[in-house]
């Protein structure tokens, strides 16, 4: 065991940073760092930029366009990218359905979608949720009837991602209304320009316009493009969300929070001294910092066991929970270091190319929001009551 | 970055645990911990026989390992079993200034079991500061005499051999100015008051009146090697609560499963699962500081020191909510002495009382955490 970095691993961090801070341009950092809004084009450049590099599915195996990378280089990776101000990659078809479809597709399917979603060709949304289907995923409602050589679905989807961007929706669909909830769920793949699809969107609680309800109503999907057998989507579902938790632990975008509010504790003022120096917020910092250092290490040891054959079980539903936590707390103290500017709230200052004056200082206006943001990690992804009642599950077998 | 055992490292965990399972059954290690010095001479020297000791040192004193690993490693399998023998004492705090000081003789007989060294450090209202030193050290016609009171000095009464730390310059809080001594404390000048302590173990408050001492080092230069000693033991205790703790939680979970009230399981209750998860989470956490405070032992002094206290610093806070909700899910039984859980308990929530509590170790982090970035 030993858990410094190795001199490859220290030298292949070094070559990423170069790299970043040669090509990854300025007004994109410049957004991310103040947390501005991000449109299409935005994701874009930065995918393109890390597919001129070959680093864009850095999850994908190589033998499918992907970079081969372990665990550590991996977490290499997303800390310098998040230290430089990346934007995150779009997930849906890189990290979501890219993986699935390795596992899961035919030829064609993987022929076919997979250089597409390397490409940017194709942006995917994902239709999983449903108004009465949120934690309780199983009793999804969207119906798919075959037809000949279709599926006919009726039904809605919620909280799409981004679908607003998206040309093609993956969605659970229930084909057998007889079975028990997980039996009769399938898998499907969709454009979103077929005929009977409807978006629209749902405002989250900044103000903002991020996530979409979809609506189904008689789409003819062809029985291609189905994935994996019909009636077994859930446990296609299944590898999805496992793929999604253990990235939710979020690492080195709470490395980043806490720099972050290092550097503006020392800036901030109590009592004439730096707020850092506050022995109440030092000792929450501290906490903080300490619980952080621990989830990344735990983070590392499951991917690591995982990348040995390992599979990363209750380990994922436990790093999303403390994950989570993490990331929040950062947020609660990022808040609550710049007092009361917090409050001042200027929609307008997230367009970029904004040049006003904010009442207080510059790194105050997204704090606030970005702490309301992250209320949904707690919710996402199984919410972190899911998380315990999967973990006990499995701990007491009852 | 590596996170496997080697295969010696896996050997050395097994035979340990193996050992501890098989031979120090909870019923025996209470009969230990009544025993007149808080544990058995007799199994200690069978620990040492197997080689439990030499493990915890490194090859140039004469063990087979020393390294943060082997430490982690020992101490986890230690903390299963709720050994009361002084390894903490012997094989790490009172060891290692003599392994700094190449003193073989001494260790040999530390290695082989014949020898208990214990480090008379910490004094009254000292808390767990490791400069707070107020014991003197003076040459006077019999070489260095030394004054002074210890506290809670940990199996200070067993103990063949004191080593006493003591101020020979400097104000009474300066890292400059101390001195190791070794105090043989059959003399005159040596008193112990001897007690057992809450979790099953034995300490003593140890008064020197002008006592011979051999210093250790060169006297006025030993604070690093306190540091470096007491840092040891900080993993060791960590890794310890860390051992205690899964055992706990194995306890407990095997209770839910079991015990049945209002015709099932209580196990089956959300309100004792969630909980049960939330302790199982935080486990985990410890486990991965500990491992990095491990693998950074031999470091530099400002991320040694930083992952050291944010090991121990979790290992009191998660120690205190597995503890008390190991008992809390045992209902009454947990309340007993007959049961299992309430001495991982004690265990747990003492070791927050060692070598600095989960505040003492917060600060010590924050302090060198500027320095390690």
């Amino acid at each position: 065991m030993d858990l410094n970095y190795t001199p490859e691993e220290e030298a292949f961090r070094k070559d990423i940073q170069n790299w970043l801070a040669k090509n990854l341009s300025r007004r994109l950092s410049r957004k991310v760092q103040r947390g501005q809004r991000l449109t299409k084009e935005d994701y874009l450049e930065w995918h393109a930029l890390l597919r001129s590099r070959g680093w864009l599915a850095w999850h994908w195996p190589e033998e499918y366009g992907g970079t081969g990378w372990g665990p550590v280089e991996k977490h290499i990776f997303e800390e310098e990218a998040v230290a430089a101000g990346a934007p995150r990659v779009v997930p849906f078809g890189l990290n979501m359905l890219g993986p699935v479809l390795i596992r899961f597709g035919t030829e064609e399917q993987k022929k076919y979608y997979l250089p597409r979603i390397l490409s940017d060709e194709d942006w995917w949304a994902q239709g999983y949720s449903e108004p009465g289907a949120g934690s309780d995923l199983a009793s999804l409602k969207t119906r798919a009837v075959r037809d000949g050589d279709h599926y006919v679905v009726n039904g809605q989807k919620t909280w799409t991602t981004l679908g607003h961007y998206a040309n093609r929706i993956f969605c659970l669909v229930r084909t057998d209304p007889e079975a028990k909830p997980q039996r009769g769920i399938s898998f499907l793949l969709m454009e979103m320009d077929s005929p009977g699809i409807e978006m629209r969107p749902i405002y989250t609680l900044e103000g903002e316009h991020e996530i979409n309800e979809v609506f189904f109503t008689d789409v003819r999907v062809p029985v291609e493009n189905l994935v994996g057998a019909e009636n077994d989507g859930w446990t296609v579902a299944k590898y999805l969300l496992t793929h999604e938790r253990t990235g939710i632990a979020g690492v080195a975008y709470s490395k980043q929070a806490l720099k972050s509010l290092k550097t503006i504790a020392r800036e901030e003022q109590k009592d004439g001294r730096p707020l850092a120096e506050d022995p109440l917020f030092a000792a929450r910092m501290g906490r903080l910092e300490i619980d952080l250092m621990a989830m990344e290490m735990f983070n590392l040891r499951t991917v690591a066991a995982a990348a040995e054959g390992g599979a990363p079980g209750i380990e994922s539903s436990l790093l999303k929970i403390k994950g989570t936590q993490v990331r929040q707390e950062a947020t609660d103290l990022l808040r609550r270091a710049v007092g009361p500017y917090a409050l001042p709230e200027l929609p307008e200052a997230f367009d970029e190319g904004w040049n006003g004056e904010p009442p207080g200082p510059d790194y105050a206006l997204p704090l606030a929001r970005a702490y309301f943001n992250m209320r949904k990690t707690s919710i996402y992804g199984g919410s972190n009551e899911i998380q315990r009642n999967i973990v006990a599950k499995n701990l007491l077998g009852l | 970055m590596d996170f496997n055992l080697s295969e010696e490292r896996q050997m050395l965990k097994e035979t340990a645990e193996r050992f501890i399972r098989e031979q120090y059954p909870i019923e025996k290690r209470h009969e230990f911990a009544r025993a007149t010095f808080g544990f058995s001479r007799a199994m200690w020297e069978e620990f040492a026989e197997l080689g439990l000791v030499g493990g915890l040192l490194p090859p140039e004193a004469g063990g087979f390992g020393g390294t943060g690993e082997d430490i982690a490693l020992l101490f986890e399998a230690l903390g299963r079993g709720l050994v009361v023998e002084p390894f903490l004492a012997t094989g790490i705090l009172g060891a290692w200034p003599l392994v700094e000081a190449g003193d073989e003789a001494a260790l040999e007989e530390v290695i082989g079991g014949q020898r208990l060294v214990a480090l008379a450090h910490g004094e009254p209202n000292g808390r767990y500061s490791i400069t707070h030193v107020r014991t003197e050290a003076r040459e006077g016609s019999n070489g260095w005499e030394i004054t002074g009171t210890k506290a809670a000095v940990v199996n200070g009464c067993a103990a063949d051999t004191l080593i006493v730390s003591a101020r020979v310059s400097g104000g009474p809080d300066d890292e400059a100015g101390l001195g190791l001594f070794r105090v043989d404390p059959r003399q005159d000048g040596v008193a112990i008051r001897s007690y057992a302590t809450i979790d099953g173990g034995a300490a003593a408050e140890v008064t020197l009146g002008d006592a011979v001492g051999k210093p250790i080092g060169t006297p006025g230069e030993a604070y690093a090697v306190i540091e470096r000693a007491v840092g040891r033991g900080v993993l060791a205790l960590a890794a310890e609560a860390l051992g205690a703790m899964e055992v706990a939680k194995d306890l407990t979970l095997d209770y839910l499963r079991t015990r049945v009230q209002f015709g099932k399981p209580i196990g089956a209750n959300q309100a004792l699962q969630h909980r049960m998860v939330d302790m199982m989470l935080e486990i985990e956490q410890l486990r991965s500081a500990v491992m990095l405070a491990a693998s950074t032992l031999a470091a530099e002094r400002a991320v040694r020191e930083r992952n050291l206290s944010a090991a121990k610093h979790l290992a009191g806070r998660v120690g205190r909510q597995v503890a008390e909700e190991a008992i809390q899910m045992h209902g009454g039984i947990g309340m007993t002495w007959e049961s299992a859980v309430p001495h991982y308990a004690k265990r747990i929530v003492m070791i927050d009382h060692l070598l600095g509590d989960t505040d003492h170790h917060l600060e010590r982090f924050m302090r060198f955490s500027e320095d390690a970035a």
